[in-house]
């Protein structure tokens, strides 16, 4: 399982990516395989069937065509929306659509494995060892700034930095679903935004945010 | 600590944990489901921070979702010196090495071999036992003949593939008439429970080994088997089933509900078929112990002889057998609750968890089959996903109990008239989900 699919994934990428994201060797290759796992479509013509030609020169011709499309299967494995949506449980989570746009880049619509891991590694939990080395370098993927900006961009579809109060509503109303009337939705809505908002233009940029964040994590 | 919660701990397979067979996986999960967490979050304020939660959920289900793990073996919390277990095939220390090389002596030089010659042995008293006892005028002697031939015969079989079998409540057993039911996991549980009992199969008819193993056993006893465009005809499978158990002399009649194996951490959703023909059904909870050995068959991966294989160079197949009390569908209940009912007691006693999908059809080699149906309950929206081959493109259907409809999909909102004509709804804007 797991060493099979490290032979389609070359030693220099799993170097980069480590350094990039901070996972382990063992860690990125079993994501590896969870990704190629759910790239069914790939999964499907690469592996099937045998060859049934007569010509031995035909075959190795094939052969030879088809561990070149293994070598560039590296870079070619891609994941679609239609692939994170087979995820039975993602389909019932109320964020699941905002989840799967935050593994895509900006209008795009495919993911490979470099971004695949990008986006999982804002979930890495801080280690102690981490914070106090390399303050040069640039922010680990998982800091806490990464990961309070993540939670930013589910809320603030259109990228202006700014949550209105329109974009807190759909968060809200997808969240709480169809129990709570327009009303009360509404009035929690402006709750929040008047809590939260403190130069004054009803809606939350990322300093509020941040700062409404560690207030909550202080009641906690 | 939100920040904690927004982390998710990727755990190696190596680590140890306590208690942990049902939850082993590359992901640390709390121990609470979603709707349990949800139904919590919601007696405190929302905060803008409530997002994480739900992001930090979305995220352990894309790196693993607790349905299509349960299509591949089981990980283990520590190596039991089977190469086959361990995914992170790396060196440890020089003496792990020596001991494993020893295992693999063995399991290989002498567990193997023993069990092949026991294994060839038993197939060929099984056919000529079975000729033997064939030739008996039809009658009580012949009856309890071929009862004792088959359970000796399976009791070796047992043996022959290392299996050490520990049987529990055996006044629950089976009795005439009625109908066992039981959680699915390798081809060997027929085995198993037939070593235990005489019983009737349900099944497929096979070609190669395995049907000249069918053919003998038809001759003394009356197994139900199907062609495998019979067993699409649920009508016709139901008949069958209907007519043997109303046949008091008959043997107990024996079922696989989840209808394909799944690798025994879990029971997936149970096909009503079997629950809707009436009569007593005695569930029966099997549960193997992954330490000796993997029983689980993942027909995607392995064919049948090299599944055989590994069980026989494993070191041995050690399960739990428990016979439950028999239950009766009640008047009022439908078919697909008594299931649950049922799937529910077998999930309790055997010590796994009870997933509310159903699994898919896996002839093929892909992970996610083309058609799926996934019936999911929550505690706020009855989500019922229809595979529609009209439709390309995915839809969410999603139904409250009290038909509003919430959830707009921003981008997705399709009509399935399959599923709408099914609910009875008409073409109300449902929104269906295609996998």
């Amino acid at each position: 399982m797991g060493s099979r699919a490290s032979t389609l994934l070359r030693d220099e990428e799993i170097e980069e990516i480590k350094k990039e994201t901070g996972f382990s060797h063992s860690q990125i290759t079993r994501l590896y395989s969870r990704f190629t796992s759910l790239d069914k479509g790939e999964n499907g013509t690469l592996r099937s069937g045998g060859n049934q030609c007569a010509c031995l020169l035909l075959y190795l011709l094939i052969s030879k065509m088809r561990i070149l499309k293994h070598m560039t299967r590296i870079n070619m494995c891609l994941l679609h929306r239609e692939d994170f949506q087979r995820i039975p449980e993602l389909a019932i989570n109320p964020l699941g659509d905002r989840i799967i746009n935050a593994f895509f880049p900006e209008g795009e619509d495919q993911v490979n494995f470099r971004g695949f891991m990008r986006t999982l590694a804002h979930f890495r939990p801080i280690e102690d060892n981490e914070k106090s080395k390399d303050q040069n370098g640039p922010e680990p993927l998982n800091s806490r700034s990464n990961k309070l900006h993540f939670a930013f961009r589910l809320y603030d579809l259109d990228k202006d930095d700014k949550i209105s109060r329109d974009e807190l509503l759909q968060v809200l109303r997808m969240m709480v679903g169809v129990n709570i009337s327009d009303e009360q939705l509404g009035s929690i809505a402006d709750r929040t935004i008047q809590e939260a908002d403190q130069d004054g233009d009803s809606a939350i940029s990322f300093a509020e945010f941040v700062k409404s964040a560690a207030r909550f994590q202080k009641e906690m | 600590m939100y920040f904690t919660l927004f982390g998710i701990h990727i755990v190696r397979t190596t680590v140890w944990k306590e208690d942990s067979f049902p939850h082993a996986g590359i992901i640390q999960r709390e121990e609470n489901s979603m709707e349990e967490e949800i139904a919590g979050q919601r007696r405190g304020r929302f905060n803008l921070a409530d997002v994480m939660y739900f992001s930090k959920k979305g995220c352990e289900a894309v790196a693993e979702d607790e349905v299509t793990r349960r299509f591949s073996s089981e990980e283990l919390v520590s190596w039991n010196l089977l190469s086959r277990t361990n995914a992170n095939l790396h060196h440890v220390s020089w003496q792990l090495t020596v001991v494993w090389v020893i295992g693999i002596l063995i399991r290989y030089c002498l567990l193997m071999p023993f069990r092949i010659c026991l294994a060839v042995f038993s197939i060929l008293l099984l056919v000529l036992a079975t000729t033997v006892v064939g030739q008996f005028p039809n009658g009580r002697v012949k009856c309890w003949l071929s009862n004792q031939v088959q359970m000796m015969c399976a009791t070796l079989g047992v043996r022959c593939l290392g299996g050490l079998v520990h049987f529990h409540n055996r006044e629950n057993r089976p009795q005439e008439g009625g109908i066992c039911v039981a959680n699915h996991t390798t081809p060997l549980d027929v085995l198993i429970l037939a070593s235990d009992g005489c019983y009737s199969l349900v099944g497929q008819a096979h070609g190669g080994l395995l049907g000249l193993i069918q053919k003998s056993c038809m001759q003394t006893t009356q197994h139900v088997l199907f062609e495998r465009s019979e067993m699409k005809d649920r009508h016709l499978v139901r008949k069958k089933i209907r007519e043997h158990i109303a046949d008091k002399a008959k043997l107990p009649i024996l079922i696989f509900p989840e209808g394909t194996c799944i690798n025994n951490t879990s029971v997936m959703m149970f096909k009503k078929g079997s629950f809707e023909v009436g009569g007593t059904i005695h569930p029966v909870a099997i549960k193997y112990d992954p330490r000796f050995g993997d029983a689980f068959w993942n027909s995607a991966k392995y064919s049948m002889m090299t599944y055989v294989f590994n069980v026989m160079t494993s070191w041995a197949i050690v399960c739990n057998v428990w016979y439950l009390p028999p239950m009766v569908k009640e008047v009022e209940e439908d078919a697909v609750h008594f299931a649950n009912r049922v799937k529910a007691v077998i999930a309790a006693r055997g010590g796994m968890s009870v997933l509310p999908w159903k699994p898919g059809k896996r002839g093929n080699k892909s992970a996610y089959p083309k058609h799926r149906i996934f019936d999911y309950q929550s505690w706020r929206t009855t989500i019922k996903a229809c595979a529609c081959s009209k439709f390309q493109q995915p839809v969410l259907c999603g139904v409250s109990p009290d038909r509003l409809f919430p959830v707009t999909n921003q981008n997705q909102k399709y009509f399935c008239p399959l599923v709408a004509s099914k609910s009875g709804m008409g073409l109300i804007p449902e929104l269906l989900f295609v996998f």
